[in-house]
C-alpha cells in the first residue's frame, strides 16, 4: 500500500492489466490526446503502442458497437468517455446490442467490454456534462454498473471489469480524481457485486453514492463531534449487481436510513433502495426513509444555481438530526469540500 | 470447373429458397411466432458473396438474414429449429428469425435495428486485423441503413483504420414501404462513398456467378490494399417487408416492378445456365428433390422438439 491519488490508481490498473493481459485496449475519444483523459490513460501510448490506445472518430454509438465486434472476437476494450452525457449518443448499443448479446445467443458469445465514463461537476459544467445515469443503466438487464468512491475502489474495481467477461460500466466522478489514499501497488481485484462500509456507526445508516461518500463521510466527523452520535456509512460501490445484504444487516442494526444519491431522486437508484429496504426490513424502521440526490431540474451553470442542484454534507447533517430528534448545530466554524480547492476547471 | 461452381451456387440458392417457400406455406399455421423478413429476390447476392469468402471468415446480418446465413452455415435443421422456438436450437429460441447466430460457422449474429450490426463488424473485422488471423469480415445491410447515422460513424471508422471488412449493401429500393426517392438528399450513393477511403463497386444483375466473380474480385483487391470494400447489389424485394405475402396492392410500388425483376429471377437464371452447361433435367431435378426432402426432414424434426424448460429463463444472465 502506499497513497496516490483516484486518477492515478485507474491509470495504473489501466497499465498493469494492459501489461498482463495482450487482449486489453482502450480507446475513445482524445485517450491518445496531449491531456490523456484527465491523466488516467497517461503513458499507455508510449508503453503499448497506437493500437492499444488509441483516440477515435466523434462516433460513440459506432465507437461502442465497435468495442462489442471486437469483444466477440476475442479482444479485451476499455472505451472511455470523458463525460457520462457522451455515452448517451450510445445508447443503442448499449441498450439493444451490447447488454442482450451473450444472453440472446445463449452464451455462444461473450463480451468482455469495459466502459468508462466520468461524470462532471462543478466550474459551469452545466446540464450537460454532470450526469450520472446510472440507475439507467442498472435497469438493463446485461449491464453491470459501478461507481468507485475512493482511490483503491478506482482501481480494484478497473481491474475486476476488465477481468469480467462481460460488459462494465465503469462511472467515475471527476472531482474525486484528485483525492487520495492508500491503494495496493499489486494489480488487486475487488469483487463486482460487493459493497463497503466506510465508516462504522449505530445511529444511522447512510447509503452514499459516488463523490456522495466523501460528503457523507464529512457529515459524519462533524456529526461525531457536535451531537456524539456515529453514523454508519455504506458505499454500495456496485448498483448492479447490488449488495442488498450489507444494506440490509445496517438498516437492521440501526433502524434508520438516509440515501444519498448522485443523482435525480425521482425514479431514481435511491428508489429502488428505498423500495428493497421496505420489502426487506418492514416494520423495523423507526421513521420512513430519507432520499436525498439533485434537485429536480437541469443543472445550471452559474454558481448560486449549481450550489442548489447539488447535495452535500450540511443537507446529511440536517436530515440526520431531523431524523434523530436532535437540535440544528451550529456550522458556522467548519470547513466543507470546495471544489475550487483542487477544481478550477475549465473541464 | 465452372461447373463445379455454378452447381454449388445453385444449390445454395436452392436451399434458400425451398427454405423460404416452405415457411411461407406453413407460417399461417401458427407454429412459427416469429416475424418474418424474407430474403426472396436476393438469393444470388447471398450465395455469391457467400462462396467467395472462405469458411473461416464472417459474416454478419440484419433482421432479414435467412439468406445469408443458409448460405454460410449450410444448417436447416437449426435454423427451423430456432424459427419454432425449440430448445434444439443453438440459441434455444432466444432470437428467433431476426437474431440468427451461429459462431461456429463463422456467423456472428444480426440485429432487427437497421444499422447497429454495422459497427459491430467493423469491431470484429479490427480485432482480426489485430490478431493477424487473416479473417475477412462481411456484414450485410439494406438501403435504409444508410439513412442512419451508424452506418456513416461506421464507413468512416473502418476507411480511417483500414479494416478487412467488406460492406455489403442489398439494395431494394425501399426501407419498409419508403422509396429512395422519398429518402435521400442525394443521388449517387456510390459517389459519396467514393469519397471514402474504400473501393467501390456496384452491380445490378441478379446473375450469381456475376456476383460471385465480382465479390472475389473484391476480396482479392481488400486482402491486397488492406481498405474496406463498399459493394452496392440490387435486388427486389419479392415479399412485403414483414410477413410472407405480397404487398403490390398497398400502392407503394408496382407489381409491374416486380414482374420485370421476377424474369430475371435468380433461380431461374442459374437454373437455365445450369442447362447450358450441360447438366441435365434429372441432375438438376435430382438436387431439388434432396433439398426439399432435407428442409421437410428440418422442419418435421423441429416441430417435434421440445420447447425451453421455463428454468433457462435467467440462463447466460449474469
Amino acid at each position: 500500500m502506499r497513497i496516490i491519488t483516484y486518477c492515478e490508481a485507474i491509470n495504473e490498473a489501466l497499465a498493469q492489466e494492459m501489461d498482463q493481459n495482450d487482449k486489453v485496449f482502450v480507446y475513445g475519444i482524445d485517450v491518445a490526446d496531449h491531456k490523456r483523459i484527465f491523466g488516467t490513460t497517461k503513458g499507455l501510448v508510449e508503453r503499448f503502442g497506437p493500437q492499444r490506445c488509441f483516440s477515435t472518430p466523434l462516433s460513440e454509438d459506432a465507437m461502442t458497437g465497435f468495442g462489442l465486434g471486437a469483444a466477440i472476437n476475442g479482444l479485451r476494450p476499455v472505451h472511455v468517455h470523458m463525460r457520462v452525457d457522451f455515452m448517451l449518443l450510445a445508447m443503442n448499443q448499449l441498450v439493444n446490442m451490447v447488454s442482450s448479446f451473450r444472453y440472446s445467443t445463449y452464451g455462444n458469445l461473450q463480451v468482455p467490454m469495459v466502459i468508462r465514463a466520468v461524470i462532471g461537476k462543478g466550474w459551469g459544467q452545466s446540464f450537460q456534462h454532470s450526469k450520472t445515469m446510472h440507475s439507467c443503466f442498472a435497469h438493463i438487464p446485461g449491464l453491470k454498473v459501478v461507481l468507485p468512491s475512493t482511490p483503491s475502489e478506482a482501481k480494484c474495481c478497473l481491474i475486476s471489469a476488465m477481468r469480467e467477461d462481460n460488459p462494465v460500466i465503469v462511472i467515475e466522478h471527476r472531482l474525486l480524481y484528485d483525492v487520495s489514499g492508500e491503494v495496493p501497488v499489486e494489480p488487486v481485484s475487488f469483487p463486482l457485486g460487493k459493497g463497503r462500509v466506510l465508516r462504522t456507526g449505530d445511529a444511522i445508516t447512510v447509503v452514499a453514492v459516488s463523490l456522495m461518500n466523501a460528503e457523507a463521510i464529512r457529515a459524519a466527523e462533524i456529526l461525531s463531534r457536535k451531537h456524539n452520535i456515529n453514523i454508519e456509512v455504506i458505499d454500495p460501490v456496485s448498483v448492479y449487481p447490488l449488495d442488498e445484504d450489507l444494506i440490509y444487516s445496517s438498516v437492521k442494526k440501526t433502524r434508520q436510513c438516509i440515501i444519498v444519491d448522485n443523482d435525480w431522486v425521482f425514479c431514481g437508484f435511491s428508489a429502488e433502495i428505498s423500495a428493497l429496504i421496505n420489502e426487506k426490513c418492514f416494520g423495523l424502521l423507526k421513521t420512513p426513509i430519507k432520499r436525498i440526490g439533485f434537485a429536480s431540474v437541469p443543472c445550471s451553470c452559474t454558481r448560486p444555481l449549481e450550489d442548489c442542484f447539488y447535495p452535500n454534507a450540511v443537507d446529511i447533517i440536517r436530515a440526520v438530526e431531523e431524523k434523530l430528534g436532535l437540535s440544528k448545530s451550529d456550522l458556522s466554524d467548519e470547513e466543507f469540500y470546495s471544489y475550487e480547492n483542487k477544481f478550477k476547471g475549465p473541464f | 470447373m465452372r461447373k463445379d461452381l455454378n452447381i454449388e451456387l445453385y444449390r445454395k440458392m436452392c436451399l434458400i429458397r425451398t427454405a423460404e417457400q416452405r415457411i411461407c406455406d406453413k407460417y399461417s399455421e401458427d407454429g412459427m411466432k416469429t416475424p418474418m423478413h424474407m430474403s426472396m429476390g436476393e438469393e444470388a447476392i447471398a450465395a455469391g458473396v457467400v462462396l467467395a469468402l472462405k469458411e473461416i471468415d464472417q459474416i454478419f446480418g440484419t433482421y432479414r438474414s435467412h439468406a445469408i446465413y443458409l448460405a454460410k452455415t449450410g444448417d436447416s435443421d437449426d435454423f427451423f429449429a430456432e424459427l419454432y422456438g425449440r430448445s434444439t436450437a443453438l440459441l434455444k429460441g432466444r432470437g428467433g428469425s431476426m437474431h440468427l447466430c451461429a459462431p461456429k460457422y463463422g456467423f456472428m449474429g444480426t440485429s432487427a435495428i437497421v444499422a447497429s450490426s454495422i459497427p459491430v463488424a467493423v469491431g470484429s473485422a479490427f480485432a482480426n486485423k489485430c490478431l493477424n488471423n487473416k479473417k475477412i469480415v462481411a456484414v450485410f445491410f439494406g438501403d435504409g441503413a444508410v439513412d442512419e447515422g451508424g452506418f456513416w460513424e461506421s464507413l468512416n471508422c473502418a476507411c480511417l483504420m483500414k479494416t478487412p471488412i467488406l460492406l455489403v449493401y442489398e439494395d431494394n429500393g425501399y426501407a419498409v414501404h419508403s422509396p429512395v426517392s422519398q429518402r435521400h438528399g442525394y443521388n449517387s450513393i456510390t459517389k459519396i462513398i467514393e469519397g471514402f477511403d474504400c473501393l467501390v463497386r456496384s452491380t445490378d444483375t441478379t446473375d450469381v456467378e456475376e456476383i460471385y466473380n465480382l465479390t472475389s474480385e473484391c476480396l482479392e483487391e481488400l486482402r491486397k490494399a488492406s481498405r474496406p470494400v463498399f459493394l452496392h447489389l440490387k435486388y427486389y424485394r419479392y415479399c412485403e417487408h414483414v410477413g410472407v405475402a405480397e404487398d403490390f396492392n398497398a400502392g407503394y410500388r408496382l407489381k409491374a416492378e416486380f414482374e420485370e425483376w421476377k424474369k430475371r429471377d435468380p433461380l431461374l437464371l442459374q437454373r437455365n445456365k445450369l442447362i447450358n452447361l450441360n447438366f441435365s433435367e434429372d441432375e438438376i431435378n435430382k438436387i431439388e428433390k434432396e433439398i426439399n426432402l432435407r428442409i421437410e426432414g428440418s422442419i418435421k424434426r423441429a416441430q417435434n422438439a421440445p420447447f425451453p424448460d421455463k428454468k433457462e429463463l435467467y440462463k447466460e444472465l449474469y
